[in-house]
């Protein structure tokens, strides 16, 4: 299964290679989401080291709905799911292919707003293994829930529209905590940053299950 | 009006039972809630919103299960009647999600001194599993084939259902991130009438669930069946255009069954 998952992964990286519309379009929308939050907050650097962990992860979220829509444009765009599952490739193997390609995309995303925000924000970091580890896991909730909404939203006219409504909910949760974990992380909030992390564990797992098992019924209709 | 047809209504002897019994039950509750039951040492006269929150909160829980069950066996036996019940009691849910988010701002103000705390991670994701249900009947809206719309929609109602553990358990998890304290029912502090009286009000909330699931799973069942009348009619109308071969969907297919 993996390997095969790892060929969809290659696909879709060598694709966003080719095409580079995540250094081209998406990267650059992610900084502008940063400069806008600093005008939006009337340029107040104490404000903005406060909210500077909740705007990391919205900004994400922001972020990765583009990033959803274009793993779904790849597949839907002249029927290349048909092909896809057509070679014999597991739906599972798709979905986990695609969440890693996925993954990564995201994760390249976060360093660069992270290195963005430390610098604009004048943010100082006290705990970097909870950064990283809170980054690894929330990432990981996004992207397994991101590429099975991405696909139940999609072919029905209205996927731009029905994405963030399905899409954030679910998400919610993890926002607030990956934003608490963030808090502890920068010293600017008084949580115990690793609790959180529990609750980050428990909604990535469950999404990732839930994405394995049911991906396969979503994508016969694709 | 004369009864031509059954199906053409939603009412039968068990939902009649059942909305008389509502109709003494909840003047009942309310005589029990606001004039027999004492008012608590901590809450006050606060303590009376747990008739309805508590049972509210539970049913709520029970409705988004049952959508999860539903759609779990929407995806295994691709039944109508198990996704027209999974989408029924998502809509309950749905309101009694909302009630208890009301009710519990209600009762917050005086105990918690806030209408809100966004620390609190139960209030915090039954708001969500509020969100998710609104947008699993946003694409229950979609004009799309039932079919697919039923099978995309199964999916949300799966991972709505599975987030009820984590609504239900948080407090438990991250006891230092939570107003809330521990369950009112296990921790042996309610006594006497003020146990009756949540106990009547389970009784009635769960009647009310019954009633409402009920009289809108048979008008699911109804506008599923306008809706495939009306497919089929305009199908077989171009077959016999054309001459060409048959419609292959499960509800039509289930609905020849019948």
């Amino acid at each position: 299964m993996f390997r095969d998952a790892w060929l969809v992964t290659k696909k879709d990286l060598l694709i966003e290679m080719r095409s580079r519309i995540l250094v081209n379009q998406i990267a650059p929308y992610t900084l502008l989401i940063l400069v806008l939050f600093g005008f939006a907050l009337d340029a107040d650097t104490e404000t903005l080291r406060d909210t500077g962990p909740g705007l990391f992860w919205v900004s994400t979220l922001l972020v990765a709905i583009l990033a959803i829509q274009r793993s779904v444009d790849v597949e839907t765009s002249d029927s290349a799911i048909d092909r896809l599952m057509l070679s014999g490739i597991s739906p599972t193997s798709i979905y986990v292919g695609k969440t890693i390609g996925l993954y990564i995309q995201l994760i390249i995303l976060e360093a660069l707003l992270f290195v963005v925000m430390v610098v604009l924000f004048d943010l100082s970091v006290v705990n970097y293994p909870l950064v990283v580890v809170s980054a690894v896991v929330t990432t990981l909730a996004i992207s397994s829930s991101g590429t099975l909404y991405g696909v139940i939203a999609s072919g029905l006219g209205v996927r731009e529209t029905l994405l963030p409504v399905l899409f954030l909910p679910v998400l919610a949760p993890a926002v607030i905590g990956a934003t608490r974990a963030f808090g502890d992380a920068f010293g600017r909030v008084n949580a115990d940053g690793w609790a959180w992390l529990g609750l980050l564990s428990v909604i990535a797992i469950v999404y990732t299950l839930v994405g394995m098992l049911t991906y396969g019924n979503i994508l016969e209709d694709t | 009006m004369q009864r031509t047809e059954k199906q053409e209504f939603t009412t039968s002897r068990g939902t009649r039972f059942m909305g008389i019994s509502l109709l003494l039950g909840l003047p009942t509750l309310l005589i029990f809630s606001f004039l027999l039951s004492p008012a608590d040492d901590n809450m006050d006269d606060a303590v009376r919103l747990i008739y309805v929150h508590v049972p509210m909160a539970v049913f709520a829980y029970v409705a988004i299960i049952i959508t999860g069950i539903g759609s779990v066996f929407y995806l295994w036996k691709k039944s109508r009647w198990w996704d027209t019940v999974a989408h029924a009691s998502a809509e309950i849910g749905l309101i009694f999600c909302g009630l208890v988010l009301v009710t519990g701002s209600i009762w917050g103000r005086p105990t918690w001194n806030t209408w809100w705390e966004w620390g609190d991670v139960r209030l915090v994701t039954t708001l969500v599993l509020f969100l998710m249900i609104l947008g699993y009947l946003a694409l229950r809206q979609v004009p799309a084939n039932p079919d697919l719309k039923a099978k995309r929609a199964s999916v949300v109602g799966i991972i709505a259902a599975v987030n009820i553990p984590i609504v239900n358990r948080s407090v438990e998890w991250w006891e230092n991130s939570t107003l809330h304290q521990k369950s009112s029912l296990t921790d042996g502090k309610l006594e006497n009438l003020t146990l009756f009286t949540l106990f009547l009000g389970f009784i009635i909330v769960g009647i009310s669930y019954l009633w409402l699931m009920t009289h809108r799973f048979r008008v699911g069942w109804l506008t599923a069946e306008i809706e495939i009348a009306g497919i089929s009619g305009v199908i077989e109308e171009r077959l016999n255009e054309g001459n060409f071969g048959d419609g292959n969907s499960s509800y039509q297919q289930e609905d020849e069954v019948q």
